[in-house]
């Protein structure tokens, strides 16, 4: 395990390198220089020169990398262009709606589909097998903003009982108000999100079912609820774990759309603004710290296959679905 | 290379069938747009948010423009989309897994490692960073999706070739002098087309659906293309006035996607009867 542990942090760091290469390469090799922020139109070429060097791009490319990279790796994400307010400060203001959001649709997501998932496969020959399964096929076929603007339209404009989006000022000063708030974009996500999570947590049921080993530990007087217990939960959590590692990073950024349908000021909403706006160190900072999210939820989705199926240790990448 | 195709496998599956209705319609909707639509695209004559009744079928939306030619319009994009975006995913997914495949130990761990790092960006993020670079525009969307589409089929032909390699037709093959690129179109293809044709269908659904939501976001094709993705976006506000052009984009956008999962379940089916019953 010591090795692996090794090896796959190993992957992390060079994962994370490559990303933020890419991202760095990005606003680099956007056309325009990022000294035009800081100049007014018409300014001379010493003018130009003058803030070029202030900023560093006239430096050699792999020089600012490194120079870029270490202001990334203490937090220090750049000015924005635009509120030429520090991006760092801002962004972390922001995940104090983002996390919670997709925190709670992950958990609501994974108590609505287990449960379902697991009903869906063992009842299969029962009426409500097909019925879950083709609620669950409709699922995956909604787009989540749609689903968003229909509950909005239920809850908060004809029944009135929910509001249809914003943040409280205060954040988390007042929970309740901030759940209530958190509500509607928490049930639109989890909604979705428990539509492709019970398929893969029904075909994982199916599999244990199917089991030879599920059938001998029967076969050798076991009660079912005591087989699944002994060996079925953890055989299905297996590839299960592996889906919802990928499942928790989609939420993380389907936040984006669903931030802008509840206009939920949010790392998504911030990143959609600064790309219509053209803001790259915006654009740059809430993907480096997006990115470092999905990669760490990877990274710990993977270690936990493994604490639970030891077989897995030699294998470095994750489990094929 | 050629499978046993006995009554099993070229019996009808019914989810193929009410797939390619679905998906039919839509498709049909889209090529009958290209020769007549109940409307010019910036026809405006029918007054703002009108309800539905002749000649209007469907109701107008906020500018006055005809919702049913809106939507046929959107059928169209949102087919360019998906199909632009698995063809570019294909083509590239297939090339790179393929390479990897046949590659040596290195090389493939190194394409596989880039693999699972690409995997790692969700689409819609990828996407965004394209537009970003790029501008808002079909094509951006298209190659941003297809882009991130090729890492997953890349890993998926991966896979599949390297079961194929080895299978003892293959060692049997080389022995009679075969070349590496004919054992690649005699025997390496037609094992894996089935499999690989099922995911792209699979993948052709997410790809319409990301193409919406990166138009409700105002990041596909700009105005005045009627994308359903910003159709949507622009009936959010007028939802209980005018609830019908916030709904109808909706519905086609779900029939086409529940449409293409059903063809992919039903050619998954067909192309292999043995996991029919666990379905």
């Amino acid at each position: 395990m010591t090795t692996y542990l090794l090896r796959r942090m190993a992957f992390l760091v060079v994962s994370l390198l490559l990303a933020s290469m890419v991202l760095f390469l990005l606003l680099r090799l956007l056309p325009g220089d990022p000294a035009n922020s800081l100049l007014s139109v018409g300014a001379t070429p010493d003018q130009i020169a003058a803030a070029r060097h202030q900023i560093g791009s006239d430096r050699p490319l792999p020089e600012q990398f490194v120079t870029w990279l270490g202001q990334m790796a203490t937090f220090d994400l750049g000015t924005s262009f635009i509120s030429t307010l520090p991006v760092g400060p801002e962004i972390a203001s922001r995940l104090v709606v983002t996390v919670p959001l997709t925190l709670l649709a992950f958990l609501l997501a994974v108590v609505v589909a287990v449960p379902v998932g697991f009903v869906a496969a063992h009842r299969s020959d029962r009426w409500y097998g097909p019925l879950l399964n083709g609620v669950s096929q409709l699922g995956l076929a909604v787009p989540v903003f749609w689903l968003g603007m229909l509950l909005i339209t239920a809850f908060a404009l004809y029944f009135q009982i929910l509001p249809a989006g914003g943040f409280p000022q205060d954040d988390w000063a007042n929970p309740a108000d901030a759940l209530t708030s958190l509500a509607l974009p928490v049930v639109t996500i989890a909604l979705v999100m428990s539509a492709s999570l019970i398929r893969y947590v029904r075909s994982a049921t199916v599999d244990v079912l199917d089991s030879d080993y599920l059938r001998t530990f029967r076969a050798l007087g076991s009660s079912f609820t005591g087989a699944m217990w002994r060996h079925g939960l953890r055989n299905a959590a297996v590839p299960v774990i592996s889906i919802l590692g990928i499942e928790l990073a989609t939420t993380f950024l389907g936040a984006v759309v669903v931030e802008s349908v509840f206009a939920l000021p949010g790392l998504g909403s911030m990143l959609a603004k600064g790309i219509a706006q053209h803001d790259y160190p915006i654009v740059q900072g809430v993907l480096f710290v997006s990115t470092f999210g999905v990669l760490v939820i990877g990274f710990v989705a993977d270690l936990g296959q493994r604490l639970i199926d030891p077989r897995l240790r030699g294998t470095l990448s994750r489990r094929a679905r | 290379m050629s499978r046993a195709s006995g009554p099993s496998t070229t019996r009808r599956s019914p989810t193929l069938v009410i797939g390619c209705v679905l998906a039919g319609a839509i498709v049909a909707v889209a090529i009958v747009s290209l020769f007549w639509m109940p409307f010019p695209q910036d026809d405006t004559s029918g007054g703002r948010l009108a309800p539905p009744a002749l000649p209007h079928l469907l109701g107008t939306d906020k500018l006055g423009r005809d919702l049913l030619t809106q939507l046929m319009i959107g059928a169209r994009i949102a087919l360019t989309a998906g199909i632009g975006s698995v063809a570019l995913g294909g083509v590239l997914g297939v090339t790179a897994g393929l390479l990897a495949g046949f590659a040596t130990r290195w090389l493939d761990d190194t394409i596989s490692a880039l693999l699972d790092i690409l995997i790692a960006f969700p689409t819609l993020l990828l996407a965004m960073l394209v537009v970003a670079a790029r501008e808002a525009s079909l094509g951006s969307a298209i190659l941003a999706i297809g882009l991130a589409m090729s890492a997953i089929v890349a890993r998926l032909t991966r896979v599949l070739v390297k079961r194929v390699l080895a299978e003892d037709f293959i060692t049997a093959s080389r022995t009679s002098g075969t070349s590496w690129p004919r054992v690649v179109i005699e025997h390496v293809l037609p094992n894996i087309w089935p499999t690989l044709l099922v995911n792209l269908a699979l993948q052709l659904g997410l790809a319409v659906l990301a193409e919406a939501s990166l138009s409700y976001l105002g990041l596909g094709a700009p105005p005045p293309n009627a994308s359903w993705g910003r159709m949507l976006q622009e009936a959010q506000a007028t939802v209980l006035t005018a609830p019908l052009g916030a709904v109808a984009p909706g519905v086609v956008l779900v029939v086409l996607v529940v449409g293409v999962n059903l063809l992919a379940d039903g050619l998954r089916d067909v192309a292999d009867p043995t996991r029919r019953r666990r379905r």
